[in-house]
Parts: structure tokens; sequence; C-alpha cells
């Protein structure tokens, strides 16, 4: 493993058979697409109800956005967390039938395990922001699209599909049953999109949740999006590219580490 | 050559010990049946001989190639199907194969030859394009020998490899392994609770209990050192258990077989 070539010959493997795990997820998806519009009637309630609504009461300053503006960002965010965070427990009905198993017993390196969960999440995650610009337009929203702020978006999405993932993962791998991860799951998607800048501004939050807010790998996507899908301007972008691209390489080396613990 | 070779391989959790410092071979094309009582440490055996779990203590090679230090080496050289359904009921057979086929580096030239050989091996020709989860129990069984097998390895690891499946199901799962290893001179090595079916079908088989090999042999070997007439394996087995055939799995584990029937069945 020390030698260049051996690094080498590691990581086209890795790329490689991430490549082949994420193509059959896709296929997977394909052969049953049901589970993308039910998947959709969540981001659709948020924006026309919940974002409707509040709008009306203009009690939430975005400066220079209409409100329904500002929240597009949060809510593309949220739904492509929530398709992520329930990761983990594929993989712990994989290791309940047998597949996770059998993956695990072939050559395939771990993370290369993991990057194929994460990719197949993002994939998912894309066909969420299809939904949510779609609704998004149907509603009327202002947002700047061109070339480039699409592009970014879709990289922004697969970051945060992928870190939020290999989290996923990492929690399947402590608790080992469904009945535990379903409960966890459900305990730490809304805290993490409360604490964030989804739903309202960092500026009138108190002092301790700014604090949270500001390490939370979710305020960085918002972030990266809202300057992308609504001012257009990309300068923080970079910054918040770079950030979700650290801690999610980060995420799926301790991911791969952690999860095959999952069969034990 | 012996191609599954086992070495004081010590396991332990905490204080407990699951397996301790056992030692057996098995030989190349030999079919060998692994007996004993839920909790023996059969299970943990297995998982660390498909290198899952780490050993605490000893060794084992497959093919040569240590299972600590060589797992790389190790899982191309074996083959493992899991007692529960590891075949994913929602692809085809031929994209279930086909996956298979790219992550144990089969050549692309080679890939769909090798899969249309398997599928009309096990007579699921006209399956290919079916979802997986439309099959029967018994075709679910031989398509995940089949993605086990599709890399043609040295040996191959079942654990309970026909519970739940009828008995003409169970015939044509078996009579698929024999000829497997007749062409490839495969390894068979496999779990069971069913003291019939390993009777019948192996060379040898190992009874486990408490963490140790209470007695290896052929099946007449054990039966004949239990000193009676007419002895079966199960007697046999009672014997060197000092136990009877019965339900002490835990929880999970029962509810794992109940779940795997009935999606077999």
């Amino acid at each position: 493993m020390t030698s260049p070539n051996a690094i080498i010959h590691y990581l086209s493997q890795t790329v490689k058979k991430s490549y082949v795990l994420a193509e059959m997820e896709t296929r997977k998806l394909l052969h049953d697409p049901t589970e993308l519009i039910s998947r959709a009637i969540q981001p659709i309630l948020w924006l026309g109800i919940f974002g409707e609504a509040m709008s009306n009461v203009r009690a939430i300053p975005t400066p220079g956005l209409t409100y329904l503006q500002f929240i597009v960002p949060g809510i593309l965010t949220q739904s492509v967390v929530f398709v992520a965070i329930f990761y983990g427990l594929y993989v712990i009905m994989d290791r309940d039938t047998g597949i996770l198993q059998k993956l695990l017993v072939t050559p395939t390196p771990r993370l290369a395990l993991v990057w194929g969960k994460m990719i197949s999440a993002g994939v998912r995650g894309l066909s969420q922001a299809l939904i949510v610009f779609l609704f998004a337009l149907i509603l009327g929203i202002q947002l700047h699209i061109t070339v480039l702020s699409v592009f970014g978006v879709i990289i922004i999405v697969m970051l945060g599909a992928g870190f939020f993932t290999g989290l996923s993962m990492i929690i399947a791998s402590i608790v080992k049953t469904r009945e535990r991860f379903m409960g966890i799951g459900q305990v730490i998607t809304l805290p993490l999109f409360f604490a964030s800048n989804a739903i309202y501004p960092i500026s009138i939050m108190p002092g301790w949740l700014k604090t949270v807010a500001s390490v939370n790998p979710l305020s960085y996507m918002v972030d990266g999006l809202r300057a992308l899908m609504l001012t257009g301007g990309t300068a923080g972008v970079g910054f918040d590219v770079g950030v979700l691209a650290v801690v999610t390489l980060l995420m799926s080396i301790l991911s791969a580490w952690c999860y095959p613990k999952v069969v034990i | 050559m012996d191609v599954i070779e086992v070495e004081g391989l010590v396991k332990r959790f905490g204080a407990f010990t699951a397996v301790d410092g056992i030692s057996f071979r098995v030989g190349s094309g030999e079919i060998f049946g692994f007996l004993g009582p839920n909790g023996a440490g059969k299970s943990t055996t297995i998982k660390m001989l498909i290198t899952l779990l780490k050993p605490t203590g000893g060794t084992a090679r497959i093919d040569g190639h240590d299972i600590t230090h060589n797992s790389s080496d190790v899982r191309n050289a074996i083959g493992y199907v899991p007692q529960m359904i590891s075949v994913d009921g929602t692809l085809t057979a031929y994209e279930n194969l086909m996956l298979m086929a790219r992550l144990y580096d089969i050549p692309r030239a080679e890939r769909k030859e090798r899969i249309r050989e398997m599928l009309s091996f096990l007579q699921l020709e006209e399956h290919a394009g079916s979802l997986v989860r439309t099959f029967s129990g018994g075709m679910v069984r031989k398509m995940e020998v089949g993605q086990a097998m599709l890399h043609r390895p040295k040996a191959l690891l079942l654990d309970e490899p026909t519970t739940g499946l009828d008995p003409v199901a169970r015939n044509s799962v078996w009579e698929h392994l024999f000829e497997l290893r007749e062409k490839f001179g495969t390894t068979i090595f496999f779990s069971t609770h069913n003291m019939e079916e390993a009777d019948e079908v192996s060379d040898r088989v190992a009874v486990m209990n408490r963490g140790k090999i209470a007695a290896i042999g052929s099946a007449e070997e054990l039966k004949t050192k239990t000193g009676k007439p007419n002895a079966t394996l199960e007697d046999a087995f009672i014997f060197f258990t000092g136990n009877k055939l019965q339900e002490t799995g835990n929880f999970r584990e029962i509810r794992r077989a109940r779940k795997t029937e009935g999606r077999l069945g």
C-alpha cells in the first residue's frame, strides 16, 4: 500500500468501483421511480404552504429578496439532506438481507462502497433539485439560472448529499438496528435544519445558535446555493464548495472505516 | 493442496471466547459440512474466513493467502453465499450478475459471455431481464450461487444455503453445486442445521461446540464413534455436543431466519 503504484491502483479501483455501484443504484431507481414522486411532496408543501404563508407575514428580514426566493435554496438543501440522511437505513437493510456482506466479501475498496452510496444519494438529490426548480417556476419565483449556476448547484448538491450520506452510514454502524436508526434519524434531521440558515437568516439567531449554524455543513450548502440560484454572486461560493469538499472527503474516509462494523 | 487451512484460530469478544483455538483443513474439491448448535462459533468462524472479522489469535489461509494479512487475495479466491437473501430484488438477474462481474474485474470482453453461460447453467436464461424479486426461492438461491461463482473462486462458502427451501429446490441447488465442483474443482464449505442434508452431500463434516471442534471426519466415521449400531448423523451430533438440535438462537437470529424463510417460501 505504500508504493506510488499501489496507491494509484487503489485510487483507480476506487473510482471505477464507485461508478459501478452508483450505476446499479441508479438502475434500481429507474426500475421503480415511484419513490421520486413521493419524495417530491415534502418540498412542495414547504414551498407552497409554509413559504407562501410566511411570506405574507413578512416577519423575517430577507434583504433584497422575497421570502419565497429566500427559502428556495433552503428547501432544496433540506430535501437533499433528508434523502441522504436515511442512506444509513439502506445500509442496515442491506445488512439484514445479506447484500452488504456479499459486497464486503468482494475485493471492492471500502471507500468505493461509500462513494457509490454518496453518488447515488447525489443523483437522488439532483432529482429533488429538478422538482424544486420546476415548482419554483410554477410559483413564479424568480431564480438566477445560467449554465454556471446550474453547474454550481449540481456540485453543491452532490457534495452535500455525500456528506450526509457518510454521516448516516457512520450512525448506522453505531446503532446497528432499523428501529434505533429511525429514532436517531428523526432526532438529528430537524435540529440540523433549524440550526441553519435554510428558512431564516443567521443574523436573527441567538448567539449560541449562530455558533451551531456556522459549523453546520447544511449552512454552507444553503449559502452556496443561495448565491448561485438568487444573487448570481459567486464570490463566496468557492469557499462554500471548498468547505463542503473537504468535510465530505474526510467524512467518506471515516465512514469507510466505520461502516463495515455494521455486520458484526 | 489444501484450500482452507485453519490453525489455532481464536476470536474473543471481551471476556467471551467465541472461537477457541480451532484447527482443520479442507482439501481441494472437497464438500465440507460445518455443523454445530447455535452459538457454537460457526458464524464467527465463517466471518473470519471471509475476512469480515479479524481473528484475535491464530490464523487461516485460503488458497495459500493469509486471511489477516492478505485479505484482498483471499477475497478474490472465495465466493460467499450468506444465509439471508443477498441478491438485489430490485435489479434484474442480468444486472445482479453484471454487478458481480464488474466488482470482480472480469475483463469487459468476457463479461457478457460469462453471464450468459451462468444463466444457461442455472436454467434462468428466460428470466435474465426480470426483476429478481419476482423469482421463487429456489431461483433466488441459484442466482446467489451464480453471483458467487462468476469469478470462478477456489472455494465457495455457504451459510445455511438451503434453509427455507422446499425439497425440490434444495435438490436443484445441490445438483448445481455438484456440477460446479465437477467443472471447476471448487471446494464447497457450508454450514447447516439439517443433519440429513449434511450426511447426504458432505465428503467430511466438522461438529463445532462451545468454540471448539468436537469432532471431524466423514459422516460414517462420526456415526461409528458413537458406538451405537445404525446411528444417524443426528445421533452423532447429539453425542458430540451433548445437545439436542434446538432453537436456541437469539431473537434477532430467529427473526432473520423466519424472514429468510418467508421470502424464499
